[in-house]
């Protein structure tokens, strides 16, 4: 069955690496539903977090070839409610339509969503959430006439206490000092 | 020179400057770089310009065609466990070597590829002969890193060997920007003994190694299969104890063929869509199945979905990718084969298995009388591929590196070459490289001057790289060259004839006369068209002491048999054309 999951690959070195990872999905033809890269809490591993709409199996045979690359630490794949996750939308609307109605502005209230910047011209909203959220209100403010709008990709955090690289890494030094 | 003076001679050698390209060698000739495979142009001269004052040190191999150059570092590793090395330009020097890499990557060949590159303010540029080595190697490359300062040069380098040839061995490419060749910098060379983010082998566990000795030791019919894992781990001798001490048969893949001796009692022969009967209709009957160092291959599995279903299956693997990828193991053990089948062989009970190595013996019996024996002795007027092959093997006392291209010849050269060491059989496998074998050949036996290498190699695949009769006769190779000619690009129209209604769709093709191209590069040998003339042939090329060439009209519409139709179950082998015919 197809679902969503969450990949997250940690990296000391990062150059070329995001390409690299990119040919893993491209080459078996799946699609990449979003991508983000930041810096871990650890110092000097990067971490980019992928989500994939994919079957369990094909999920875990990718997570294997990417940390198969010699410069990933380690790559995780988690289900949506093994994590928290967030996604930021930025929404451009007429500010005449803020203007017209106080529909509008008990929509972003109800949504939860912020405004950001107010001209003339047009008004910027952000709101942060599930990808559902945020195309719920996409779908409310579309009738007021939506001039941009963008979506980030999804950042997430384990429900574990601390990063669960910190236990890899102790694991990963031990091994290493064997070497 | 005392140790101290060399000591002392190495600190200040390390206080001036050298420019890159110089490291580039010095780095080389630290990692035991013994022969470099390249060809020169614009953007790799410094490199060039400085290997010519260490000439005397590292022999350079001129190839004729950079696809040359690769596929002879690939049978140089191949044959010798060491890693391969070529020098080649940017741009399409860069791109000439892709195919090559490609292939190291599937067939886990541990090489290192250096390419220029324009100087670095011109990256991106579109400057003369500026390719994007990096972008296009990076799906079949293990690594790969593009230099563009010479500071880089000893630590990137030592880096590349050291991931070319641990864990799954591969192919590693280094791209330098001309820059970085001609800078000067401090020269200081140190190994590479690992990186935190790359486990070449991970520690064995024991409690699955329990698991595994338990369901072995508690098997009725165990079945071992063996790849190419043994040859690169080295773990021959402990594959063969372990073997012996619990009475398993075992069968190799085509990679994994020379690991035991092919007539070693319990080596039951090669898996496979053209492997031996017995050793794939009983993957499929068996109770344990053992993989040890291979990857389950399609070529080996056939239809997945009806694959050993009844087995329970361990597998051996250095390589955590591998593992459930194609076929779901009961018991999983990570590792290195050598180390892991020492331990096993510690915990596997004594035992004999009699009467199911039978079972192997009764199905070689059927492919005996089907297949084999007229395969060797043909009713045919035209001489048969097997023929040659088991006449060479006879000759040679099975001593020889049999190196193939692909195609029927490879198929014929794998089934009946006789093997009595291990590294002895070099082909490709995974990619199948048509061109592959006259360069690989030229590299094995550059790698193993005093053993015996003889290429068979199909009129086909020949003129696919056959202007590496230029590099033999310039560096007096002696590879002995066997062209089975059957002016047909045989296994396809192999295909043809069975699953295309015998539609030869441009599969017949116009070959020179062999023996004159090759003596017009100095090469001698001849022409057999005659079944009376082979024996005779052969052992002049044998004889010879320089490379040389024989040319066999084989018949023109042989068929390699068994076969496993692609996507057929492998206890649906087919043992000859009729099968088809009634299967269909
Ligand atoms: C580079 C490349 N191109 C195409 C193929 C497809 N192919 C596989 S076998 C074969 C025929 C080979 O003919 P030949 O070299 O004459 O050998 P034979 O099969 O007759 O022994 C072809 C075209 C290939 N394996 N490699």
């Amino acid at each position: 069955m197809k679902q969503e999951y969450i990949i997250s690959a940690y990296s000391e070195n990062h150059i070329g690496l995001l390409n690299r990872m990119t040919i893993v999905f491209t080459r078996r033809k799946v699609n990449i539903e979003s991508i983000t890269a930041s810096e871990s809490a650890i110092k000097g591993i990067f971490k980019l977090t992928i989500v994939v709409n994919d079957e369990k199996e094909k999920v875990i045979n990718i997570t294997k070839q990417i940390e198969k690359q010699v410069d990933i630490l380690k790559a995780f794949y988690h289900t949506n409610d093994e994590m928290i996750f967030q996604e930021i939308a930025l929404y451009k609307v007429p500010t005449k339509a803020l203007m017209e109605t106080d529909q509008l502005e008990k929509m972003i209230r109800q949504h939860n969503a912020r405004i950001l910047e107010i001209t003339p011209e047009y008004t910027v909203i952000e709101k942060t959430g599930h990808k559902e959220e945020t195309q719920e209100l996409f779908n409310g403010l579309t009738e007021y006439g939506v001039l941009q709008f963008i979506r980030s990709g999804r950042v997430a955090i384990t429900r574990s206490p601390i990063e669960k690289l910190s236990e890899f890494l102790i694991q990963r030094d031990a091994l290493l000092a064997k070497i | 020179m005392t140790a101290k003076e060399k000591e002392t001679k190495r600190s200040k050698q390390q206080n001036v400057e050298i420019s890159g390209s110089e490291a580039v060698i010095r780095s080389l000739i630290e990692e035991g770089t013994e022969i470099i495979f390249g060809y020169p142009g614009g953007q790799i001269m410094p490199i060039y310009d400085a290997l010519y004052d260490y000439r005397n040190v590292l022999r350079h191999i001129l190839t004729r065609h950079e696809q040359g150059a690769v596929h002879a570092a690939q049978g140089y590793a191949r044959a010798t466990g060491k890693t391969g090395v070529c020098l080649v330009t940017s741009g399409p020097g860069a791109t000439n070597l892709i195919t090559g890499i490609a292939d190291a990557m599937i067939d886990s060949t541990p090489l290192v590829c250096i390419t220029g590159q324009v100087a670095s303010p011109l990256l991106g540029s579109d400057a003369f002969q500026e390719s994007d080595i990096i972008g296009i190697s990076m799906p079949i490359t293990k690594w790969n890193y593009q230099i563009t300062s010479p500071d880089e040069i000893p630590s990137t380098i030592a880096k590349a060997f050291y991931i070319a040839a641990t864990g799954r061995p591969g192919p590693v490419l280094i791209d330098i920007t001309k820059n970085a060749q001609v800078g000067k910098f401090k020269y200081k060379y140190a190994k590479c003994h690992k990186i935190r983010s790359y486990i070449p082998e991970f520690p064995v566990n024991k409690e699955k190694l329990n698991q595994a000795a338990d369901l072995i030791n508690s098997a009725k019919k165990p079945y071992l299969l063996y790849g190419q894992g043994i040859l690169l781990s080295r773990a021959e001798k402990e594959l063969k104890q372990f073997i012996e001490k619990t009475g398993i048969p075992a069968a190799g893949t085509l990679l994994g063929l020379s690991a035991i001796k092919t007539n070693h009692p319990l080596n039951m022969g090669m898996l496979g869509m053209h492997g031996n009967y017995g050793p794939n209709i009983k993957t499929n009957e068996c109770d344990v199945l053992i993989a040890v160092g291979m990857r389950f291959d399609d070529r080996v599995t056939g239809n997945l979905k009806t694959y050993a279903k009844q087995a329970k299956v361990i597998h051996i693997e250095i390589d955590p990718a591998e593992i459930n990828k194609n076929v779901k193991s009961d018991i999983a053990l990570l590792g290195d084969a050598k180390r892991i089948l020492k331990l096993l062989h510690l915990l596997a009970e004594k035992k004999k298995h009699l009467s199911w190595v039978n079972e192997f013996k009764d199905a070689h019996e059927i492919e005996m009388k089907k297949i084999i024996s007229s395969d060797l002795n043909p009713e045919t007027l035209g001489i048969g591929m097997a023929e040659v092959v088991n006449k060479v093997s006879e000759l040679t006392n099975s001593s020889a590196i049999i190196v193939s291209d692909v195609g029927q010849n490879q198929m014929a050269a794998a089934r009946y070459s006789k093997f009595a060491t291990s590294r002895s059989h070099i082909t490709s496998g995974g990619l199948g490289t048509m061109g592959f074998g006259l360069p690989a050949a030229m590299g094995a036996k550059l790698g193993i001057p005093d053993r015996e290498v003889v290429l068979f190699v199909g009129d086909g695949g020949l003129q696919m790289t056959i202007q590496e009769f230029g590099t033999i006769a310039q560096e007096k190779v002696p590879v002995k060259i066997v062209v089975l000619n059957n002016r047909f690009l045989g296994m396809v129209r192999q295909w043809q004839e069975l699953f295309f209604e015998k539609r030869y769709s441009f599969t017949e093709i116009f070959s020179p006369d062999f023996v004159k191209v090759a003596a017009a590069y100095g090469i001698p040998g001849q022409l057999v068209n005659k079944r009376k003339d082979l024996n005779k042939a052969l052992q002049t090329m044998l004889e010879s002491k320089g490379s040389y060439i024989v040319e066999v009209m084989v018949e023109k519409e042989d068929n390699i048999f068994p076969m496993v139709p692609a996507g057929a179950s492998v206890s649906d082998i087919l043992l000859c054309v009729n099968d088809i015919k009634s299967s269909n």
